[in-house]
């Protein structure tokens, strides 16, 4: 593992760099933020002082102290909900590729209605019906986004299903558990990860655009996406202060892709 | 005659381990016009590198470190691209191993013929297409007319491969370097596409190098042997000269593998293992693909099940492992009657039939080690874990010759095709089966490689008195283990008893022509074999 990092090329490097430097960020945002969360300090729309390093919000809270909050929320919420997506969504194209049949078909035609729908429309139909709040989001977007993770585990696996190791453990007969666990999961892990490394910059831009339409994370709670749009009026004035939090989004999504495409690389460098 | 195409001296180096390393060593070869060279290796031994280099080009990874290649007067190893490409397929061209693989499945076979005579400028495609239904004549595939505007897919592996011998020719080349042209074939259609070979050669005076693994083959077409080994010359002969005194060693074993084993005898009162009776099964739901299969194995026994491929037999294996069940008759394992469906049979029975694959490396999970994958059957079906397992996969892994300490902790990719093949063995074994199903497990593998795994198979046999069930198209593997031979042709069983009274006339009609089929190591072998069909046709 060591030497696979040492090894890493330099856009590697700066991907991890800026991924590193977000998880700090948001761990010890308490310690770093120089005001709270919500308490208002100052004018509308400052510029960046000595005060406030990058300037004050449409209500006079300080940006970096927003901003610095914004990553844990933002971050921490993309990561459970990209979590929560995988599992279900590999668990049952797993599930799905190895016991082919009925179970096959009625678990594809179920996550096939869900497709049918745009997922903005579908998530944005789900949160006003059963509210807004954090374990909502989590499990809507979680649950619009499992349709893809489970297209690309389900295909994936039927071709390795189909390989001759996974007949012999299945004449020797081993049960669905072991020929998921063991034989097609170590096998279908590189695209899967892979996947969830873009996914999870899927959900980051899916929150700051549900964010965005007001039925994200709620005020006074700060999330980049949300603080775009708060801020979205200081553009007709000519102050850049919602580009701030846009750029953060752009920077992660950017730091994140170089991983992932180093861990392509890798892993087909490694099937050759 | 002056030289059509000479190799002085050729090294050729790959990039692995992140470094160069050489792979072909001090090659030099010389070609007239009108002469066939074989080579002749096992895979690694660098046959289809030299063969490339023949026309400049070395693949990814791989690169031409020195030496020189002159074909007809030009310098391939210095010529610049713009020369290589107008050398390529109009002086030389390239015949490779999978046919199928090779024609684009979305175009007519004859279109891709006119393709390079067209790009080459030398013909218009009208003209094209009528020297390719005069080409296609002359290579024995029927109705030379209308084939050509079929597509790939509508072709069988003989008819592409032939095909693709007559795109070969498409520029009227010097030299044609074939690339182990028959061995995706069946024997009954490698002698089309050796027919084939044999016209363009002697008849229309073509030179070529002719790449394959198998002496009995290459003997047939070629005028000089090269025998390689691991990227160096063990040696070089006329052909005949070659077969009757073969200086090294190396090339004895290569001539002698061929040699029948001793014939153990079937007695009624032995113990019956396996015993099929008028068994039946469909993919489809309405068209039988195998029918009326009898089938008995005795204890201690190879049965052979041998026939081409789409004969139906592996779909016979399939049935018996119930993967898919059958619609019809009766299995009996160890005198009890098995469930038609894998999902209804005991973990025992399932223990006491094991299979090994064609393909060790689709057969093996490539993120297991070896001893998980021995392990794992110890430990389902036995219970057996620790230090235990580890022991006994230890002496499973001695059973089937390799060293416990050098391969127990490798990953499966990390090993080559004939210890994969072991591994599996051991993964059977480690079961303590009653039959083993061997669907033909030594057709990937080199002839000496091969000779190896059966060796192993006969040798446990022997100390373990198991069962085999030897599923195969390679009749020189049955003639060397069966004891019992089964000859299935389109889903039925043509004819079946002891080997010597199937291998002694008088045959079945198409046993007669399966084994007239088997490539012997007589250069004369083929010319007379087509002078008997041509002679029964009139």
């Amino acid at each position: 593992m060591l030497k696979l990092l040492r090894q890493s090329p330099l856009s590697a490097r700066i991907g991890m760099g800026i991924v590193i430097l977000n998880i700090l960020v948001a761990l010890f945002a308490p310690l770093i933020a120089p005001y709270g969360e919500t308490s208002v300090v100052g004018d509308v729309w400052e510029s960046s002082s000595a005060k406030f390093y990058l300037g004050t919000d449409h209500i006079g809270r300080d940006l970096f102290t927003r901003m610095v909050y914004g990553a844990r929320n933002t971050i921490a919420l993309a990561l459970l909900t990209t979590a929560l997506s995988f599992f279900a969504g590999a668990l049952l194209g797993l599930i799905a590729a190895v016991k082919g049949a009925w179970t096959d078909q009625l678990i594809s035609r179920a996550i096939d209605i869900i497709m049918a729908f745009p997922t903005l429309i579908f998530a944005l139909m789900i949160l006003s019906v059963i509210g807004s709040s954090i374990p909502n989001l989590i499990f809507t977007i979680a649950l619009v986004d499992l349709t893809r993770v489970y297209r690309l585990s389900r295909a994936v696996a039927m071709d390795i299903e189909v390989m001759e190791f996974v007949e012999a453990a299945r004449l020797r007969g081993e049960g669905l558990w072991w020929l998921i666990r063991h034989e097609i999961l170590p096998n279908a892990l590189p695209p899967l990860i892979a996947e969830f490394g873009l996914r999870f910059c899927f959900v980051f831009l899916f929150i700051a655009s549900l964010s965005f339409l007001g039925l994200g994370l709620q005020p006074p709670l700060a999330d980049w996406g949300g603080m775009v749009r708060e801020n979205s009026g200081a553009i007709t004035f000519g102050i850049f202060i919602p580009l701030i939090p846009a750029a953060a989004i752009a920077l992660l999504t950017v730091g994140i892709n170089l991983i992932v495409d180093w861990f392509l690389h890798l892993s087909s460098g490694l099937h050759e | 005659m002056n030289n059509l195409l000479e190799i002085k001296n050729l090294y050729l180096e790959a990039f692995y381990e992140e470094k160069w390393q050489p792979i072909v060593h001090d090659i030099s070869l010389e070609l007239k016009r009108g002469e066939v060279l074989g080579l002749i290796g096992e895979s690694g031994a660098g046959k289809s590198t030299i063969g490339l280099a023949a026309m400049g080009y070395a693949r990814q990874g791989c690169r031409i470190a020195s030496g020189s290649i002159n074909l007809d007067g030009v310098e391939m190893f210095e010529a610049s691209e713009q020369e290589l490409r107008k050398v390529r397929g109009s002086k030389i061209s390239y015949v490779a191993q999978s046919a199928a693989a090779s024609f684009n499945p979305a175009h007519r076979v004859i279109k891709q013929y006119a393709e390079a005579p067209v790009q080459h400028g030398l013909m218009n495609s009208a003209k094209a297409e009528k020297e390719a239904i005069e080409l296609y004549r002359r290579l024995f595939l029927p109705s030379p007319e209308k084939i050509g505007y079929r597509y790939p897919h509508e072709l069988s592996g003989g008819q592409l491969q032939r095909a693709m011998v007559a795109m070969a020719m498409s520029c009227k080349p010097d030299i044609i370097v074939f690339d182990e042209p028959t061995t995706a074939l069946d024997v009954t259609t490698q002698i089309e596409v050796l027919a084939a070979v044999k016209e363009i050669t002697e008849k229309m005076n073509k030179a070529a190098l002719y790449i394959t693994h198998d002496l009995a083959v290459v003997a047939q077409v070629a005028h000089r042997i090269m025998v390689l080994r691991n990227g160096r010359l063990v040696e070089v002969n006329e052909t005949r000269e070659l077969i009757k005194n073969p200086k090294e060693k190396y090339t004895r074993e290569l001539l002698n593998v061929r040699s029948l084993r001793e014939n153990k005898k079937i007695h009624d009162k032995m113990d019956v293992i396996l015993d099929i009776k008028d068994v039946a099964a469909t993919y489809t739901g309405d068209k039988n693909v195998v029918e009326d299969i009898d089938l008995t194995v005795r204890k201690g026994r190879t049965v052979a099940l041998v026939g081409e491929s789409g004969s139906g037999k592996s779909t016979v294996a399939k049935i018996i492992t119930g993967l898919l069940p059958a619609n019809n008759g009766s299995i009996k394992f160890l005198g009890k009657e098995l469930p038609r469906k894998l999902k209804d049979r005991k973990k025992d029975d399932l223990r006491r039939m094991q299979m090994i694959y064609q393909m060790p490396d689709t057969a093996l999970n490539p993120k297991q080690t070896v001893r998980k994958v021995i392990g794992r059957p110890l430990e389902f079906y036995f219970g057996i874990k620790g230090k235990e397992a580890e022991d006994k996969i230890r002496q499973l892994l001695v059973d089937i010759e390799l060293d416990p300490d050098h391969y127990i902790g490798r990953l499966t990719t990390e090993l080559s095709g004939g210890e994969k093949q072991r591994i599996c063995i051991a993964r059977a074994l480690a079961a303590e089966p009653e039959l083993i199903i061997c669907d033909e497990v030594t057709s990937a593998l080199d002839q000496l490689v091969a000779e190896g795994i059966l060796d192993l198979l006969q040798d446990l046999q022997n100390k373990t008195d198991m069962s085999y069930l030897f599923i195969t198209h390679d009749l020189a593997t049955v003639k060397a283990i069966a004891d019992k031979i089964v000859i299935m042709l389109q889903g039925k069983i043509v004819e079946q008893g002891e080997k010597k009274e199937i291998l002694t006339p008088p045959h079945h009609e198409y046993t007669d022509k399966l084994l007239a089929s088997v490539p012997e190591m007589d250069p004369d072998w083929l010319d007379n074999l087509l002078e008997q069909r041509a002679s029964t046709f009139i």
